[in-house]
């Protein structure tokens, strides 16, 4: 699913420069809060679902090489976690849905859960 | 011994959380501009990250030291700081002493040590109570 569609289906709003989701494929998403868990567990180009809107989840998703961060109950990061984002290329989107929300509605799209190797 | 191809140490400060990252990124970006494979560079950048955190959240200040080998990247990250008292049991994934504030970051998670083992060819750690920590890792290029 383009990251246009998970947009588009989650109500989302885009922060910062939305041209390249057009672009982005997502197959599978990865939900967590803790980012040790992400930085274990999430493969790469995977679309990371999360309420923590701080610094260390942008350089989480830089590091592991993810697509995407989708915060979730409408989660709205701070200035310079959004220059961070701009500076890396990470595109970020917010939804008002909660986390089990927003999983729910990608699931039943066909988005895959990271599977744990 | 094999002279490094490229030597760089940069300074982590303890409880610096609103720069927490910027050490792994700025290594992150030399590795790529040096043309290193992919997933290497990813399994690197983890461990640098989960190290560079370990840093900020129980040691007063740390470096973390770059060095490019021929065959491989070595990192060392020394820090002067409270120490491990029982290294075994830090190593154990799911066991964690972070505080809270730790936890509303992001980390803390028990799975810090663990995941930097699991991303590098070599691992080693010590520790002394009261002084600090040392880890030492390398992940090969081939």
């Amino acid at each position: 699913m383009l990251l246009s569609d998970v947009s588009a289906l989650l109500g989302c709003e885009v922060m910062g420069d939305g041209a390249g989701l057009h672009h982005l494929d997502v197959e599978i998403c990865f939900a967590a809060d803790l980012m040790s868990e992400v930085l274990a567990f999430c493969p790469p180009r995977a679309l990371l679902i999360t309420g923590l809107a701080s610094v260390q989840a942008v350089h989480t998703a830089d590091m592991a090489d993810l697509c995407a961060i989708l915060f979730v109950n409408d989660k709205r990061p701070a200035p310079p976690v959004l220059a961070l984002a701009a500076e890396r290329g990470m595109p970020l989107l917010s939804t008002k849905l909660g986390m089990f929300a927003a999983c729910g509605e990608l699931h039943r799209h066909g988005l895959k859960p990271a599977s744990r190797t | 011994m094999e002279e490094a191809l490229f030597c760089e140490k940069y300074t982590i400060m303890g409880s610096d959380f609103e720069r927490g990252g910027e050490v792994a990124s700025k290594v992150k970006a030399i590795l790529k501009d040096l043309g290193i494979r992919p997933d290497v560079v990813r399994r690197l950048s983890i461990a640098n990250f989960e190290a560079e955190m370990n840093v900020i959240m129980y040691a007063d200040e740390g470096a973390l030291e770059l060095r490019i080998m021929p065959d491989g990247v070595r990192i060392v990250v020394a820090d002067r700081g409270q120490g491990i008292p029982d290294i075994e049991l830090a190593m154990q994934e799911g066991y964690s002493t972070a505080t809270e504030e730790m936890r509303q970051r992001g980390f803390g998670a028990g799975l810090g040590l663990p995941n930097i083992k699991r991303n590098t060819d070599e691992f080693t750690i010590e520790s002394t109570i009261g002084v600090g920590t040392t880890l030492r890792y390398t992940v090969f290029l081939s």
